[in-house]
């Protein structure tokens, strides 16, 4: 009875894990692995070309990425492109304080927009940038409806317009419902080249956002290695000891 | 012998321990307490929580110890100095960590450690009071979680703090005041991070130990309850002790290294594999700083509240104010200190008892847990009718607990307890 009970309870709570996603458009996978250390350098070189004038990384330091990411300390240093900066700094932006009166928003710190957003977010939102004429910059995006950002990165990708469907509401009336882009003019990147362009950028701000993931997880291997012997020494040291007990 | 201005008392002999024991009782302690505490000899594995949730407060006190040197409690400074020991502080991810796992794993143990109450008839006479000394450690707990959640002060905090404090004001006359007076200030802000952080690492911890102590010197008073719900002091051998108990030093203490082991594995799992399991014990929003001028997408307390929260939403206001739901939240608690009185059944275990009590058991901990997800989805499609049953299902099952523990036939209850594994 009680096992029938556990059953039904855990039953209940996979169940409920499993209820109705929320909507908009699901963001796409990026298939980002922080173990490559490679894609990381690429990401890092990525995001110092053309996104630090804007975005700071402001907990990740100078050393720590060149420590982290094997970048030997020259080629850090070419890294470095804000004025005075120290390799013990964190990462700056040379965008000035009014910047907001420029993009309507101050560009955010990314130390933590992996944490807070997730690395396939991050991936997605750099490919979903399509034409709207009605937003300042000229660019909407997919996964962040009215963003503030230009599209940096537009003479990689090339520029993309949206594509809508008709869906009929309840009261039969036609809805022009976004589903996603395709490409309108070309850009200096083929489309497989612009996903692995951003995909090392969305892996390195992974990195970024925890700077020890590879780390603990390696780490993680060894310490459930060692509670597995324990446990089992444990559970023999129980069972000499419950000999006597009838 | 040690020259003792009184002859030594039993069990000490000479040496240091005799020294120490003419001066403080460590061996009866120690005797007392642990290796001749006689415990019943069928502990099964809901036994375990119990040990496990004191392996989670020493756990919680160490790392919450190590923390407090590096982090700041100011509205300024906080956000940066959790970053700070995430990232330049030696192992302070793993500190971390360890400290926000453990507060989920706290909930999870102390719920199946209740659970088995529940199951076992432990609240039952003569155990009232180590069950209320149990729930008043719960609602430390509560208090405790609440304002460690604040102190990242990170969006997710920041709102969470804003809803939960908010909910005073719905008291009638004193609310306002009263609210302010929790704040310290017109809104959250660095005074309330203040006070938080003075109750979160020194009065709600020492409050937490001085009850947990209560708790087990109760417990070690009467004797443990055992799945067969059998008083084991009843049948006692020739020298005295319990027939079906065996000291709880060495046996006991070997079993729970079995069942720590285990919880650290699967502890450690989700330390080193998933820290935030899936945004549920460190929330995605709670990674950008506080913001008072931009709430994240969906506020919601973290899960161990949402059953709670999922009753409080689930109460519709009326005669102008959001009252019902906050006394209907605060019911769900206090009613959990009346379960010794509740339960009229002639038998303590689940074992003896008859459909009825396991029905309403296994409806009661079904909606306990759909209450859970109805606290973590916005309150639209089913979710508010399904909050609303399973909050009159909750409370059915302990308002209704009298009648239908009383009519109810049970099983006769043996003499000995038994099979043990």
């Amino acid at each position: 009875m009680i096992r029938a009970i556990v059953l039904i309870a855990v039953g209940t709570l996979l169940g409920g894990a499993a209820l109705a996603e929320e909507g908009g458009i699901a963001v796409q996978r990026s298939e980002a692995d922080i173990g490559n250390v490679a894609s990381l350098q690429r990401g890092a070189r990525n995001f110092m070309n053309y996104c630090s004038g804007c975005h700071s990384l402001k907990y990740l330091r100078y050393n720590r990425m060149g420590d982290d990411l094997d970048i030997p300390p020259s080629e850090l240093k070419n890294l470095m492109f804000y004025p005075g900066a120290k390799p013990f700094d964190g990462i700056q932006t040379a965008m000035p304080a009014d910047a907001e009166a420029w993009f309507g928003k101050q560009p955010p710190d990314l130390s933590l927009m992996a944490r807070a957003r997730g690395v396939d977010y991050i991936y997605s939102y750099l490919r979903g940038f399509y034409q709207d004429p009605t937003r300042p910059w000229g660019v909407n995006n997919l996964y962040l409806p009215s963003t503030a950002m230009p599209h940096v990165l537009v003479e990689l990708q090339g520029l993309q317009k949206p594509v809508y469907k008709n869906e009929k509401d309840g009261n039969n009336n036609d809805h022009m419902v976004l589903t996603g882009t395709e490409p309108m003019a070309a850009g200096l990147m083929k489309p497989e080249e612009y996903d692995a362009f951003v995909r090392d950028i969305a892996n390195f701000l992974d990195y970024a956002g925890e700077p020890v993931k590879d780390k603990r997880q390696s780490m993680g291997v060894f310490v459930t290695l060692f509670l597995l012997v324990f446990f089992v020494f444990a559970y023999l040291l129980k069972k000499e000891y419950w000999k006597d007990v009838h | 012998m040690a020259a003792g201005p009184e002859s030594a008392p039993t069990g000490s002999g000479g040496g240091f321990l005799g020294w120490i024991d003419q001066r403080f009782p460590l061996t009866k302690l120690w005797k007392e307490q642990v290796s001749e505490y006689y415990a019943p000899k069928n502990f099964n594995f809901w036994y375990y929580f119990g040990v496990i949730s004191l392996v989670v407060l020493v756990n919680q006190l160490v790392t919450g110890i190590f923390l407090t040197m590096a982090y700041k409690p100011s509205a300024q400074e906080a956000f940066g100095s959790i970053e700070y020991i995430m990232r330049d502080v030696e192992w302070g991810w793993l500190i971390r960590y360890m400290h926000t796992t453990g507060a989920s794993a706290f909930f999870i143990v102390v719920y199946l450690h209740m659970f088995r109450a529940l199951l076992y008839g432990s609240a039952r006479k003569p155990r009232e009071l180590i069950w209320i000394f149990g729930c008043l450690i719960f609602l430390l707990l509560m208090a405790e979680a609440f304002m460690g959640y604040v102190l990242p002060w990170g969006n997710m905090s920041y709102w969470g703090a804003q809803v939960i404090v908010s909910l005073f004001s719905s008291l009638p006359y004193i609310g306002g005041a009263l609210v302010e007076w929790i704040r310290g200030d017109y809104y959250i802000a660095d005074a309330t991070l203040n006070r938080f952080f003075a109750l979160h690492v020194a009065a709600l911890p020492l409050a937490l130990v001085f009850l947990v102590i209560a708790h087990l010197m109760a417990l070690h008073e009467v004797g443990s309850n055992n799945p067969d719900g059998i008083e084991i002091k009843k049948l006692k051998g020739p020298n005295g002790h319990p027939l079906d108990g065996i000291p709880f030093h060495p046996y006991y203490t070997v079993k729970d290294l079995v069942g720590v082991a285990g919880f650290l594995l699967l502890f450690f799992g989700v330390i080193f594999f998933a820290p935030t399991f899936g945004g549920l014990f460190l929330e995605s929003p709670n990674f950008e700083p506080a913001n008072p001028l931009q709430t994240p997408p969906h506020i919601a307390p973290v899960w161990y509240f949402t059953p709670f929260y999922a009753m409080l939403r689930a109460v519709p206001s009326f005669l102008g104010t959001q009252v019902w739901g906050v006394l209907v939240m605060g019911a769900s608690i206090a009613v959990l200190f009346a379960l010794p009185w509740l339960d009229r059944s002639p038998v303590k275990s689940i074992r003896y008892r008859g459909p009825i009590y396991k029905v309403m058991l296994a409806i009661f901990a079904v909606s306990f847990i759909l209450l859970a997800v109805c606290g973590l989805k916005p309150p639209a499609g089913i979710y508010p009718m399904l909050a609303r049953v399973c909050t009159v299902l909750y409370f059915a099952f302990f308002i209704l607990m009298p009648f239908y523990t009383k009519m109810e036939k049970t099983k006769p209850v043996p003499e000995r307890v038994t099979a043990h594994d």
